[in-house]
């Protein structure tokens, strides 16, 4: 099962890191990372492999959303089945 | 592979642009729960609905987690209690009390199907069905009541729609400290489809199964803001760009539906293609027109843009979606979508000229506040004038229209939430119609049924 974590903001040094260290906190293997910053804003996404988390999926959409709170970051973790089905026929 | 744009874009049709599932709809057959005895009948009604909808709100709420999109309303849509009350007799209100425990119990947000099916005939428990609809709705919060008064295939009942004008209006009257909310609560239809997960007109047909999942999209805010991107472009572009944002909503509505039917162990019915406005900014049918070209929603030429609308919500949902099925259109609720409410307030937008747009998308005259001293004639001419062209068109039409009782011109009825609020309408001719919906009887099938 794979998850799909964005992360959008004001740019600031550490934002990879810190999500990243979330991540591997909870057992959730990153398989991919995209991201760029134009003027300011960051953005970032991630593709997550979340078979072996340690804690379920609302735990660690939790855990990244206090880090958004946290750094002041627009973060988001949804199943990545939804932006195949929207976008892939 | 997923591309940075496309996850960035769904994320910004759910935060910016109000796309959401409307409703999660858990169609519930009850006819066996059938008794000769009202009590019992009852008391089966209440454990049936509580044992299969037990989990359909916190999968709900897991499913709205899982994939970020918020899932506005889960509901519960049941037989039509007609049927129920022709087995157990008694006082039909009973089914609608027990069907606001069942809402209370399992938190659903509404529960449809208190509903009648006599486009043909009154059968047993009809009319007492009927009759009651006043008092069910003035008695419970959640409980929707439907009723069909015609079909393609059957003609119209018009002793049906008699009864339905003076139904409307003893809603209305029994709610009116609770701004009518009584007729807010009742659709009259003309060809109700069986499996429709929107409010208030959802009841589960006879021909359906045991129990199933119907789901009904959303999504305005993103087909005009998607249009916003093509200002000068064609209409053949116009319709092109909807069509591909109609897929993208219906394959959302496609993969909620299908996982939340794996969840609760029960089959998949139907997406409904639909366009469901809500009252919020940014979230209007009417301003979707109103980004096609035309000034105010209303004005000439707004039946054309919602014909062109409405077909291609359909073209482009339907190959998203392994089965469509409901009302699946565009909707027109007059109260539930902000552009309409201030088209309507300034005078733009008439009930003649809705009466014409209704010939052209998904359902009918819906949620029209009109003057509280209607005759109850005049509302069973507006229904069977919506009826006529259902019946003529092959398609589902609706009426349900709110008589503001004690309100004066100008004033306006605030329902609150996804009812939203509206200005009362004037109905430009106030000459009788009583005569002719005296007359009763039946309106004949026309040709357009004979296709055998």
């Amino acid at each position: 099962m794979k998850a799909v974590v964005t992360v959008v903001g004001r740019d600031t040094v550490g934002i990879l890191a810190k999500v990243s260290s979330v991540c591997a906190e909870n057992n959730a293997n990153v398989l991919d990372v995209t991201q760029s910053v134009m003027q300011d804003l960051f953005t970032m996404v991630m593709l997550l492999d979340i078979s072996d988390i340690t804690s379920d999926f609302s735990g660690l959409q939790t855990a990244l959303y206090a880090l958004g709170d946290t750094i002041g970051m627009k973060i988001h973790v949804m199943h990545e089945d939804i932006f195949n089905s929207m976008h892939h026929i | 592979m997923l591309n940075t744009k496309d996850i960035l874009e769904t994320i910004r049709m759910i935060e910016d642009e109000n796309l959401d599932i409307r409703t999660i709809t858990m169609g519930i057959s009850l006819l066996d729960c059938a008794d000769s005895d009202i009590h019992r009948s009852c008391d089966k009604v209440y454990d049936k609905i509580c044992r299969l909808a037990e989990r359909l709100v916190p999968v709900g709420c897991e499913i709205e987690n899982m994939y970020g999109i918020p899932i506005i309303n889960k509901r519960i849509s049941v037989t039509p209690i007609s049927l129920l009350t022709a087995v157990s007799g008694g006082n039909p209100v009973e089914y609608a009390k027990t069907l606001e425990r069942c809402v209370n119990t399992v938190g659903v947000n509404f529960i449809g199907g208190y509903s009648a099916l006599v486009h043909k005939g009154f059968s047993a428990g009809d009319r007492e069905l009927i009759e009651s609809i006043p008092e069910a709705l003035s008695v419970t919060d959640h409980v929707c009541s439907s009723v069909n008064i015609g079909s393609t295939k059957a003609g119209i009942n018009m002793d049906a729609v008699g009864m339905m004008g003076k139904v409307i209006l003893e809603s209305a009257r029994l709610t009116k400290d609770k701004n009518c909310m009584g007729a807010a609560k009742i659709v009259v239809f003309c060809n109700a489809p069986e499996d429709n997960p929107f409010m208030a007109g959802a009841f589960h047909g006879i021909g359906e199964p045991d129990c199933e999942i119907n789901v009904g999209v959303s999504g305005p805010g993103v087909v005009r803001s998607a249009l916003t991107k093509c200002p000068d472009g064609d209409l053949s572009e116009v319709a092109d760009i909807i069509k591909k944002t109609a897929f993208k909503i219906t394959r959302m509505g496609q993969l909620v539906g299908t996982e939340a039917s794996s969840r609760l162990g029960v089959p998949f019915g139907i997406v409904d293609l639909s366009l469901a406005p809500t009252p919020a900014i940014g979230d209007s049918v009417a301003h979707i027109i109103e980004e096609m070209g035309i000034e105010v929603c209303g004005a000439h030429g707004t039946t054309a843009a919602l014909a062109l609308l409405n077909d291609a919500v359909k073209k482009g949902g339907v190959m998203a979606s392994s089965h469509v099925g409901g009302l699946s259109g565009a909707f027109i609720p007059v109260s539930e979508d902000a552009g309409m409410i201030d088209a309507a307030r300034s005078g733009d937008l008439s009930i003649e000229k809705l009466e014409a747009m209704t010939a052209v998308c998904s359902v009918g005259l819906d949620m029209i506040v009109i003057p509280g001293d209607t005759p109850p004639s005049t509302i069973s001419a507006i229904i069977a004038d919506e009826a006529a062209i259902g019946m003529v068109n092959s398609k589902t039409t609706a009426v349900r229209v709110v008589p503001a009782i004690g309100k004066k011109d100008g004033e306006e009825l605030e329902f609150g939430g996804l009812f939203g609020s509206g200005p009362i309408m004037k109905l430009h001719n106030d000459r009788s119609s009583e005569k002719f919906i005296n007359r009763g009887g039946r309106i004949p099938a026309p040709m357009q049924s004979l296709k055998n």
